[in-house]
């Protein structure tokens, strides 16, 4: 257990918030450090001609910029974001409602949990070729693939979290007469809060992954098509400049979670 | 020691309770027992002797494979504002400060925060973690949770107080402590109390009524009344003549089903 460290970093107010300040800081510092060692030797390796194909990281930067000048990143994202976001917010509300739904409801487990557990254990990119035969090359393609990729982690970890509460909570809430409401909202979400936001991150980068295969595989628009055609004329460092931003994307949409998470439940602050 | 105690109305009665886990795990059995109103009955056995299960079936928690639970000439068929469980294991909600922690019940009876905020307080301070209000469970000791899990017990008010082993995770001071504040708070409160314990002594300096269950599964093997005077200077319990017998008769009795 962390109590005994917790406990210690507990002596007087003023002391947390500059302690906790500084740990920010030197967090800070460590992540733009570890980044800058990243690129150096992206850049190392780069320059070390080891095939064209892998243009160094100032290239890579260069061409970043001048495509958003140049907009090309403005006509891409355009066309991928709506069916992104889509997909983001059935993958998320969906998962998380059904993945609770069933945590609640142990009639419902056997039913849908085998699919899920196929749906997680799958090689689920494999089926999304054959969503072009059910979705044609549209927007809906886009969006069933995000879902499948990203849908089955967020509900089954939210199950996971609602069937780890511990019995002995339930048992307590069942003493002092909590209504199953009150129950669920005061004992069973707060304890799986911490499992159904690592499912949520889960699924989010699934759900990035879904867009990039869906336009690479399916149909060859917005983010997933620049990248394509910028290897097929072999411009990689514009390629290269693509991944990096729908990379930079998916991170910040994770750290906005956090921040989400962060927000919605402060006390997890104080562990 | 008289055997039947005089000992006044009986609020609460086991009949012929069986527990028996999983289909073949027996747990207890034929536990039949008569609690009297606004006493302390205590109940001592071995571990894994089916005590914390006997306080659970009581609670309306666990459901008896055999017999039933009869309070107020009623029997019971669940949980009930009647009864108040102190858990063996704290039963605190982690992500929940002191505070809320002991307005749990008093939330779930749908009392307005204000006054749930003072009602809870007001047991905080008499378990003396004034304070600790706003601490989180991973910041108290394990005293510390063992109270807090006390004092929401003590905040709904019911007439029946069980507690399993309620203090076992704190030092002998302050076990002391919280036994002199039990006696005193049931001089003030009329409240029925049932608790487990693994400590004879404890068992003899507080309760009028010792169970003594046998070894797993759990069957009544004695019930000794300690005839104790409790009116005077809680100091002096201790000194009274018969204690130490008493303590003793019971290890004799208890000694065979501990191996
Ligand atoms: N949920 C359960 N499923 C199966 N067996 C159980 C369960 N709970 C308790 N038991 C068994 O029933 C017996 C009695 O358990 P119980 O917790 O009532 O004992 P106890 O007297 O409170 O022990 P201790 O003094 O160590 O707290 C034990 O042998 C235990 O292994
Ligand atoms: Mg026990």
């Amino acid at each position: 257990m962390s109590d005994s460290q917790n406990l210690a970093s507990i002596p007087e107010n003023s002391e947390i918030n500059s302690s906790k300040v500084g740990t920010k800081v030197s967090l800070f510092l460590w992540r733009l450090f570890s980044f800058f060692l990243a690129f150096s030797i992206w850049e190392l390796a780069g320059r070390a001609d080891i095939s064209i194909a892998f243009p160094p990281f100032s290239e890579v930067a260069v061409a970043f910029v001048s495509m958003i000048y140049s907009g090309e990143f403005t006509v891409a994202y355009a066309d991928s974001l709506p069916p992104l976001l889509t997909g983001l917010c059935i993958t998320i509300i969906g998962g998380v409602f059904i993945g609770i739904s069933i945590g609640l409801a142990r009639s419902a487990e056997w039913f849908v949990m085998p699919l899920l557990i196929i749906f997680q254990t799958a090689p689920v990119s494999a089926l999304i070729p054959m969503l072009t035969y059910i979705y044609g090359i549209s927007d809906t393609a886009k969006v069933v693939a995000i879902v499948i990729l990203g849908m089955p982690l967020v509900a089954l970890n939210s199950y996971k979290g609602i069937q780890a509460t511990n019995p002995s909570l339930l048992e307590m809430s069942k003493s002092f007469l909590a209504s199953r409401v009150d129950t669920i909202l005061f004992v069973i979400l707060p304890s799986a809060q911490k499992m159904i936001f690592a499912g949520l991150r889960l699924g989010v980068s699934g759900a990035f992954i879904g867009i990039v295969l869906a336009e690479l595989l399916i149909t060859p628009t917005g983010i997933g098509d620049l990248i394509t055609y910028n290897r097929f004329i072999a411009r990689y460092d514009k390629m290269f400049a693509t991944i990096v931003s729908i990379l930079a994307i998916a991170g910040l949409t994770l750290s906005l979670m956090s921040i989400f998470e962060d927000w919605l439940f402060p006390s997890e602050k104080h562990k | 020691m008289k055997k039947v105690g005089g000992l006044s109305d009986i609020i609460l009665k086991t009949e012929g309770v069986g527990v028996t886990y999983q289909e073949s795990i027996v747990a207890l059995k034929n536990v039949s027992l008569n609690v009297p109103t606004a006493k302390l009955t205590a109940i001592l056995g071995p571990s894994g002797c089916g005590k914390t299960t006997l306080l659970k079936v009581i609670a309306g928690l666990i459901e008896p494979t055999k017999g039933k639970v009869i309070v107020g000439g009623k029997e019971i068929i669940g949980p009930g504002p009647d009864r108040a469980l102190v858990f063996q294991d704290f039963a605190l909600l982690p992500w929940a400060t002191v505070l809320q922690n002991v307005a749990f019940g008093l939330r779930a009876r749908g009392v307005p925060k204000k006054e749930r905020e003072e009602t809870s307080l007001h047991y905080i301070r008499q378990v003396g973690l004034l304070g600790f209000e706003d601490k989180y469970p991973h910041q108290l000791s394990g005293g510390m949770r063992q109270r807090t899990g006390l004092a929401r017990a003590l905040t709904i008010n019911s007439d029946i107080l069980l507690m399993d082993e309620p203090f076992s995770a704190v030092d002998e001071q302050m076990r002391r402590k919280l036994q002199e504040d039990l006696l005193k708070l049931l001089k003030i409160e009329s409240k029925t109390v049932i608790f487990v314990t693994h400590s004879i002594e404890e068992a003899v300096y507080l309760a009028d009524q010792v169970v003594i269950l046998s070894g797993r599964p759990g069957s009544i093997a004695d019930i000794v009344y300690p005839e104790i005077d409790r009116l005077g200077e809680v100091d002096l319990i201790r000194r009274q003549p018969g204690y130490i017998e008493l303590v003793d008769e019971i290890w004799s009795s208890l000694k065979r089903y501990v191996e």
